[in-house]
């Protein structure tokens, strides 16, 4: 197991009181994986992802624990993390666009960074130039300013940077959202390329656009208001899914690379809580049309058939003795 | 390159032009006879007065066509010369000029470097440090935000009159006369002293608060996140962010060096600092139209070169202007 994340609880402190955008979230990523990360706009995805790697004020840890080829993460003290950030777990984050400084050249940043972190920035030019090749950059970008590289790519700089150490764990949040489709697909199957050849062990991949996970997805996690729904491999989610939100969240897809966070949930009435004040148990039970007693409780995730996890007490046999 | 400082330079040019032209109108357009102004100080007869407005008419190259009196307005500005001053006759005013100046960036040139570091120090200083984020900050918002004509005063006030350590008017003690000896310099720099530290405490507080905001919004860039997400020392981030964060402070003090030649009004007022500033109090006073147009010029050349100067320098420092300018490569 890559990482092994257990009853992991995240909240946002505010002033009104605490939004509780992540809640008990326990599943593991096997090496190699490349696990999908989706649900509605607001439902907690970057708060996982961020749990993982930055988890900094008003984010606060309640519980729970992170692993790492089994080591625990230190992931609510900061200096401590700061090892283990970049070498072992990283990220392409959301704004990669934005994410380099402007006012260096790429090249001069990238040796600053290394530098600062004990790494012979000489000795992996080699290595470096391999990869620019690889997602088709001149190395001319080194001796450039990010203003001038296009968008996509200033990502694709950022997708070089972010796994030059490779890391055991990559996280990318919506690094797609921003680009054109036929981009999107190039950048997609670099990450691909990029776990195959061991660049990176493990993915988390967020994004709004389920036929992205379709084409490079091994697993999808489906999450709902703060609480995991489902994890299973690719083809059962889109196939065979069995949380309810899962199946309504598939139906609702008219066919395979409609972002499903621009349309409502057709056919879902209703909105998720507020997680500023969620109710308690199952968050999806005002939405669900087969909710019962028992989902005032919050329905544990459990492992149904191998590989297969939900968290819903219907699924669990629940109502019949119930 | 070459385009856009051909660009810019076209802009300056016209605007000095038009700044020109409106300074020219000044004395055309206010009301009075700046001649008859001067005359009627002197008590003269009836016939004097006469004769010597035909005479000042003519020196002040007034007898002429208007159109004239434009063009030769030109001419006169390109051989440095700002015409006669009224109030100081027959002083030439950029005599008048040049002999204020000296006092403006003897008082504003130390005042606006010493604050610019200072406060570029201490504003960065600040934005790592609770403590002094919460304690010496809010006085330099007080600073900044107090009316400079009260600070002066009470400055004056505590250290001119109660406490007698300093003197508050003037640049030099009345009893001297200009001369190369460790008495007179002393005098200078007491002189001197009371209108700096004024000058030096309200910028310092800008600059320190100005520098505190933009290392905390750059902080807070998306380049910031990154670099900590890839877990990249402090010390590289907020050494990033110092050097994004000082690039509108060095706008700034370009912006405020070149002001220097327009004088520190309110300061020289207060101390009667004999500047350019005090200069023009005067001029007005003393209607000495000819004073006031000459002082304004002076000035418009004076931050239009300034600001010329600015703009190359901040292609220097800043890539995103010098690739600006060349359109997207991508
Ligand atoms: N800084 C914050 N302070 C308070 N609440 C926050 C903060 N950031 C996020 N939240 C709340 O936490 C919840 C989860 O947010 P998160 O950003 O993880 O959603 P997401 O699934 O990534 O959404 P999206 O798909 O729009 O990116 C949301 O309800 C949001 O309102
Ligand atoms: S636990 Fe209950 S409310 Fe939640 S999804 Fe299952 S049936 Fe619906
Ligand atoms: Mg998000």
């Amino acid at each position: 197991m890559s990482l092994q994340v257990d009853n992991l609880t995240v909240y946002y402190q505010t002033l009104r009181g605490d939004v509780q955008a992540l809640e008990g979230a326990t599943f593991s990523i096997a090496d190699g994986e490349i696990m999908g990360l989706a649900g509605e706009s607001g439902c907690g995805k970057s708060t996982l992802a961020n749990s993982l790697i930055r988890l900094v004020p008003p984010m606060r840890l309640v519980r729970g624990q992170v692993r790492l080829d089994g080591e625990v993460l230190p992931i609510d003290d900061a200096r401590r993390m700061s090892d283990y950030r970049f070498s072992r777990v990283s990220v392409i984050p959301q704004y990669a666009m934005n994410a380099l400084n402007p006012t260096r050249k790429v090249g001069k940043m990238m040796a600053e960074l290394l530098g600062s972190k004990g790494v012979d920035f000489a000795a992996t030019i080699p290595e470096l130039k391999r990869r620019l090749d690889l997602v088709e950059l001149s190395h001319d970008v080194l001796k450039m300013y990010p203003i001038e590289l296009s968008g996509g790519m200033k990502q694709r700089v950022v997708m070089v940077l972010s796994t030059l150490l490779n890391p055991s764990l990559l996280i990318a949040d919506e690094i797609t959202s921003a680009l054109d489709v036929s981009t999107q697909k190039a950048v997609a199957e670099m990450l691909v390329g990029f776990r195959d050849r061991g660049f990176v062990k493990s993915l988390i991949v967020i994004t709004h656009d389920i036929s992205i996970l379709y084409q490079i997805a091994d697993t999808i996690l489906i999450m709902y208001a703060g609480q995991l729904a489902e994890k299973a491999p690719t083809d059962v989610i889109i196939r065979a899914p069995r949380h309810p939100y899962t199946k309504l969240l598939i139906a609702s897809l008219p066919e395979v690379g409609v972002r499903y966070a621009e349309r409502r949930l057709s056919g879902i009435p209703g909105r998720p809580p507020l997680l500023l004040d969620p109710p308690a148990g199952c968050r999806f039970r005002e939405r669900c049309s087969v909710a019962f007693e028992k989902c005032l409780e919050a329905p544990p995730f459990v492992e149904l058939e191998p590989g297969h996890f939900v968290a819903c007490w219907k699924e669990l046999g629940e109502d019949v003795d119930g | 390159m070459r385009r856009y400082l051909g660009r810019k330079l076209l802009i300056y040019v016209l605007t000095f032009f038009l700044a020109v032209t409106i300074d020219w109108l000044i004395p055309r357009f206010m009301p009075g006879d700046p001649v008859q102004t001067m005359l009627s100080r002197a008590s003269l007869h009836a016939e004097a007065v006469e004769v010597m407005h035909g005479y000042y008419t003519r020196a002040f190259g007034l007898d002429v066509p208007v159109w004239r009196q434009y063009l030769n307005f030109w001419v006169a500005i390109f051989h440095g010369d700002l015409g006669t001053s009224v109030y100081l006759f027959p002083q030439p005013v950029i005599k008048i000029i040049m002999r204020a100046v000296p006092y403006d960036v003897f008082l504003l040139l130390p005042a606006i470097l010493l604050s610019w570091f200072a406060g570029n120090w201490f504003g960065a200083f600040a934005a790592r440090n609770k403590w002094l984020d919460n304690t010496l900050l809010p006085l330099g918002y007080i600073l900044t935000a107090t009316p400079y004509m009260w600070l002066g005063i009470l400055l004056a006030w505590l250290f001119g009159v109660v406490l007698g350590i300093f003197p508050i008017a003037g640049a030099y003690s009345f009893s001297m006369r200009p001369h190369l000896s460790w008495a007179f310099i002393g005098s200078v720099v007491k002189h001197w002293f009371l209108p700096f530290a004024s000058i030096f405490l309200v910028k310092f507080g800008g600059w320190a608060i100005g520098m505190r905001n933009m290392i905390i919004y750059e902080l807070e860039a998306d380049y910031s996140h990154y670099l900590e997400a890839l877990g990249a020392p402090r010390g590289l981030i907020r050494k990033y962010a110092f050097r994004n964060a000082i690039l509108p402070q060095i706008t700034g003090l370009s912006l405020d060096l070149g002001v220097i030649v327009a004088g520190a009004l309110v300061t020289e007022v207060v101390f009667s600092y004999p500047g350019i500033g005090y200069l023009i109090l005067q001029a007005i006073q003393n209607q000495d139209y000819f004073l006031i147009q000459g002082c304004f010029l002076f000035i418009i050349i004076g931050v239009l070169l300034a600001n010329f100067a600015i703009d190359i320098a901040y292609v220097i420092v800043d890539p995103r202007t010098r690739l600006g300018m060349v359109g997207e490569s991508a």
